[in-house]
């Protein structure tokens, strides 16, 4: 199945459209590559929230860095279960979302869901001077899955990726 | 000095070209928003499971999906209008996440039975989920009334979305059990999304129980105007206890959590009778208040004036 390893290598390099240093397969959105049984490809991808207004655009750019890789019948499917969560971002998007001035998550939550009244405590670090004296803005950022805080060392406003 | 030498009255040249959005349009996956529209089930195994009857899926559903879309709605509407930007921005969030989960649940629900989608013009290129929000009229959205209701103030909202999110994540945590497959997705992914916004409601509630005199007013004002559509929620409808959760199951759960955040905001619970429906229907028989129709009219007006509309 040398194509199929072609084109899951191609599909990887896809990046996210908001978050353009990270790849789709980095950010745990790239569920699968396969070969259905009528021998098209099958490209798998999950939503990271229900309203991602990104999913349309993701399907697109897989569409077309397949198709001009010499791929041309392509499916792209929504994956819904498991849910996404961000444990699915590799210590390589990790890395690249700090590079980039974004806090990366710490681990998401499992178990029953709690009321939290106080602020959610996180370990969270600047990702410009990396100090830990930092303070949450709001819970809801730029984009759904992510969380605006500030550092009170530098001074920086920073997003922090959510642990969901 | 510099000799224009130029008889046009513009000294900037200027190619000639047809739309000045020319360049923009060249690529339409350059725009997130509006270009088409995906089925959010796409390639999703939408097979019904045995023992459950499509046609009460397919409404049950539709109930799930109204109570999200018409919150979202009205969460919206607070867009460039809220307290502050970073508020503006949270609700933005959660009305995002809502109208998520109700593009989900409506794809489902036409999945599970075509016919529930409203009947559209032949060759009409509106998808199901679409034809579902802005083709029904008030009497055909299920919605409870709580979310219909106007936004009133920050304080008004506040308390409406702590009341709404911990009865849906309640609901939703139980769904995730659910026989029908992709319900139990959308449940599983909602309930991530509920915790942020019921402990988002829960914060700002607390911060304006224990704020200054005005803000305490006005969210004890709030909590005691909404309060006569919150039993409303528990009721079950038929459909609800038959492939759903039987929302009367989750009240106990709810109030306590309710009862926690009162607590901790020294908040009085509210002794206020509910509201009654007429002859017994209520908002999950298709009976509302005004309110409904009213955003209705300014949801639905482009696409009903559309209904062949490429979007």
């Amino acid at each position: 199945m040398e194509a199929l390893e072609r084109a899951r290598a191609v599909a990887a390099t896809v990046t996210d459209p908001e978050m353009p240093m990270l790849t789709l397969a980095d950010l745990g959105v790239l569920r699968d590559v396969a070969v259905g049984a009528d021998g098209r490809l099958v490209v798998s991808i999950t939503p990271t929230y229900s309203g991602c207004p990104a999913m349309a655009t993701m399907r697109d750019d897989l569409v077309h860095r397949l198709q001009a890789s010499g791929f041309d019948d392509i499916t792209v499917k929504v994956s819904l279960h498991p849910a996404w969560t961000s444990d699915w971002i590799t210590q390589r998007g990790r890395n690249a979302l700090a590079e980039h001035g974004i806090s990366p998550p710490g681990v998401a939550p499992s178990g029953p869901v709690l009321l939290s009244l106080l602020p959610i405590r996180r370990e969270v670090s600047c990702p410009r001077c990396q100090s830990d004296d930092v303070s949450l803005t709001s819970e809801f950022g730029s984009t759904a899955c992510k969380a605006m805080y500030q550092c009170r060392a530098c001074l920086e406003p920073f997003d922090h990726v959510k642990e969901i | 000095m510099t000799n224009l030498n130029n008889s046009d009255a513009n000294p900037v040249h200027h190619e000639p070209h047809e739309s000045v959005y020319d360049g923009l349009l060249v690529n339409d996956a350059h725009w997130a928003f509006g270009t088409d529209f995906e089925d959010p089930l796409a390639g999703v195994d939408t097979t019904v499971p045995d023992g459950v009857d499509p046609a009460e899926l397919a409404t049950y559903c539709v109930m799930l999906a109204d109570d999200a879309l018409i919150a979202s709605q009205r969460l919206s509407q607070w867009c460039s209008r809220a307290p502050d930007l970073e508020e503006d921005i949270a609700l933005s969030n959660i009305a995002l996440d809502l109208l998520g989960q109700a593009r989900l649940l409506y794809a489902r629900a036409a999945a599970a039975d075509p016919s529930i989608v409203p009947a559209m013009p032949e060759g009409s290129p509106v998808p199901p989920e679409d034809a579902l929000a802005f083709f029904r009229g008030d009497q055909e959205f299920r919605n409870v009334r709580l979310v219909e209701v106007e936004n009133g103030d920050f304080a008004e909202t506040t308390a409406r979305l702590l009341i709404f999110s911990t009865f849906r994540l309640a609901i939703l945590e139980r769904l995730t059990a659910s026989p029908d497959a992709v319900l139990s997705a959308v449940a599983a992914k909602g309930v991530k999304e509920l915790t942020y916004h019921r402990d988002f409601a829960g914060r700002w509630f607390l911060t304006l129980a224990q704020g200054t005199d005005e803000s305490r007013r006005r969210l004890l004002t709030a909590l005691e105007g909404l309060w006569s559509l919150k039993s409303e929620l528990f009721e079950p409808h038929a459909v609800e206890a038959s492939v759903g959760v039987d929302p009367s199951s989750v009240a106990d759960e709810v109030d306590l959590i309710l009862e926690q955040v009162f607590a901790m905001s020294g908040v009085p619970r509210p002794e206020v009778l509910p509201l009654a429906g007429i002859q017994r229907r209520k908002g999950r028989d298709g009976l509302h208040t005004e309110a409904l129709s009213k955003l209705l009219a300014e949801l639905q007006v482009v696409a009903r004036a559309h209904p062949m509309g490429q979007w």
